[in-house]
């Protein structure tokens, strides 16, 4: 979009189409069923998305025509698949705006994408005393992998803290930068809470002192337009599962100088040029990262779930879930006793609340037998719990297909769990 | 039916657990904790002769470890020690085996239901497995399943 002001941003958003979710849902035939004799209101997609029957397709046609180990057959089979597999790799680029498919890794997930820069280019540049900046809003694959890593090289975690509306304290991370500092890794959206945070303002602060930034985007790719270039970021990762691909599949954009100079990070076949009992020559990227036979299945199903992502549009998904958002957290304020927990200016896709008296566990069973299927508990970000000093939360994340239906039916069984304990 | 799950003595010992305190005079306690649902369970126990002559419980959990622990804690009060394994060892059997009702267990019988979730029998063991910990001196019980 051009930088041309808010008028164009009015016009352009005037343009956007309305979602037609029941043609959506057509596509996904998990929806279609009944739990507990309740049709099924799928309100958990912050944890793993449902997949649209073109992923499901794009797989089983994987496996029954073209099936084969890709880049060194020279049969035919070989050829399709390694085809299949480098397009997706193509559709990631385009999907994220990086420069080059060479800056498109794949790994197992966005846990695996961190564990790899925190591996390769962390224990090659984080040294004693050096300190490294997450967030307060982490998940614990954000966290854990930095801390083994301090650990190992007796660096320092440092935390950039949260207001009580859950968004990040950006002066607070201007005064943790100084001269020590190696490494930052911020979330895009928060999962337990759905902040987004202002990773670009974050990208540009550490840039003026020359200290790289990673994102996990891991919350952010379902629902919103992710531009690697614009952020002007240096490594992002995401997960296949929770933007409607498979699991199992995900990816880690890293800026090509980045990768060119890093180590590898696993060992093994793939990522090698030549090797002898002497010396081993590594791979060109990407091919440098990806050691052993990948989920090829999972980076076609990936490459089929971007291409629906962009039939529908990211505009008009943005647009739909945040009216989605929006009545639903006026829904949740109008029930009696219902907290809800980060109330950021900018959030997206998740309702997090508390019900007074009643414990996030009770609440999820009673709703799943209204067949509304929430998350509860911590949700792997305890260090935001700690922060507003509760045990857990009962989670409702949103997704392209939900409808203000699904918020009606949340809001019936919450009235439900309520009505069960005041017997 | 939910109700089944969240029957009224459950609630009532949810709402209002008994022998929810610290017990000073305890000569045996363990510290309960899972990890997956952040559940904790404190024990506190006064043993003499083998017999439980008191029993109080802290903690902060779901409405099913609540009651679980709130009850237990009025069940096993003057019981021996063989007693309270023996307790133990059927109320887990109520909770994850597809047979009868063990006899016996008076009162616990409410959380029969709970076999129909699997995934929240952990929540009513947890105050048990704990009981275990303390009566076994093992002080510290990290419960997952």
């Amino acid at each position: 979009m051009p930088a041309s002001g808010s008028f164009y941003l009015r016009t352009y958003m005037s343009a956007v189409t309305h979602l037609d979710v029941s043609a959506i849902r057509k596509d996904f035939p998990i929806l279609a069923q009944e739990i507990h004799g309740k049709p099924l209101v799928y309100l958990d997609n912050a944890a793993s998305s449902q997949k649209p029957k073109q992923v499901i397709d794009a797989i089983t046609h994987f496996y029954l025509l073209d099936n084969a180990n890709i880049h060194r057959g020279v049969h035919h089979l070989s050829e399709r698949s390694t085809q299949a597999f480098e397009d997706a790799r193509v559709k990631v680029q385009q999907f994220l705006n990086a420069a080059d498919s060479r800056e498109i890794i794949f790994v197992r997930g966005a846990t695996e994408g961190i564990n790899l820069v925190a591996q390769s280019y962390g224990r090659k540049h984080v040294g004693v005393g050096d300190e490294i900046i997450i967030s307060a809003l982490e998940h614990h694959s954000n966290i854990v992998p930095w801390q083994m890593l301090c650990e190992e090289k007796r660096a320092v975690l440092r935390v950039i803290p949260i207001n009580d509306r859950g968004e990040l304290e950006l002066d607070a991370f201007e005064r943790l930068l100084n001269p020590a500092t190696t490494f930052v890794a911020v979330s895009h959206v928060s999962n337990a809470l759905g902040t987004v945070n202002p990773v670009r303002e974050l990208i540009e602060l550490a840039h003026r002192r020359n200290v790289p930034v990673l994102i996990d985007g891991a919350q952010a790719v379902p629902h919103m337009k992710v531009d690697v270039r614009n952020l002007d970021c240096d490594f992002y990762v995401f997960s296949g599962h929770k933007m409607f691909g498979p699991t199992g599949i995900g990816v880690l954009y890293g800026k090509e100088r980045f990768l060119e100079e890093m180590p590898p990070y696993q060992g093994g076949g793939e990522m090698i040029r030549t090797v002898t009992f002497d010396k081993t020559t590594y791979n060109s990227l990407p091919h440098k990262f990806e050691a052993g036979t990948p989920d090829i299945a999972g980076a076609i199903g990936l490459g089929a779930a971007i291409d629906y992502l962009d039939d529908v549009g990211m505009d008009v998904i943005a647009a739909h879930e945040h009216e989605l958002l929006e009545y639903g957290i006026a829904a949740l304020a109008d029930i009696p006793r219902v907290r809800l927990i980060g109330t950021a200016r900018q959030r997206a896709s998740v309702l997090s609340f508390v019900l007074e008296g009643v414990h996030p566990h009770d609440v999820g069973t009673i709703l799943d037998h209204e067949g509304v299927a929430v998350r509860t508990g911590h949700h792997c970000a305890q260090p935001v719990m700690d922060r507003f000093g509760i045990p857990a939360t009962t989670r409702a994340s949103l997704a392209l297909y939900n409808t203000k239906e699904d918020i009606d039916a949340l809001v019936a069984g919450i009235q439900k769990v309520q009505e069960v304990f005041s017997a | 039916m939910i109700k089944d799950l969240y029957q009224e003595v459950i609630l009532d010992h949810s709402k209002r657990p008994r022998n929810f305190r610290t017990l000073e005079e305890a000569n045996r306690s363990a510290e309960g904790y899972n990890p997956l649902c952040g559940d904790r369970c404190k024990i506190f126990l006064k043993e003499a002769g083998g017999v439980i002559d008191r029993l109080a419980f802290q903690g902060s959990g779901c409405a099913i470890s609540t009651a679980s622990a709130s009850l237990m804690t009025e069940v096993l009060k003057g019981k021996t020690i063989a007693e309270a394994e023996d307790l133990s060892e059927k109320f887990n059997d109520l909770l994850t085996k597809d047979q009868a009702l063990p006899d016996g267990l008076g009162e616990l019988t409410v959380f029969s239901s709970v076999r129909n979730y699997p995934v929240r029998v952990k929540c009513a063991t947890l105050p048990w497995n704990t009981l275990r910990a303390a009566l076994r001196g093992s002080g510290q019980v990290v419960s997952g399943e």
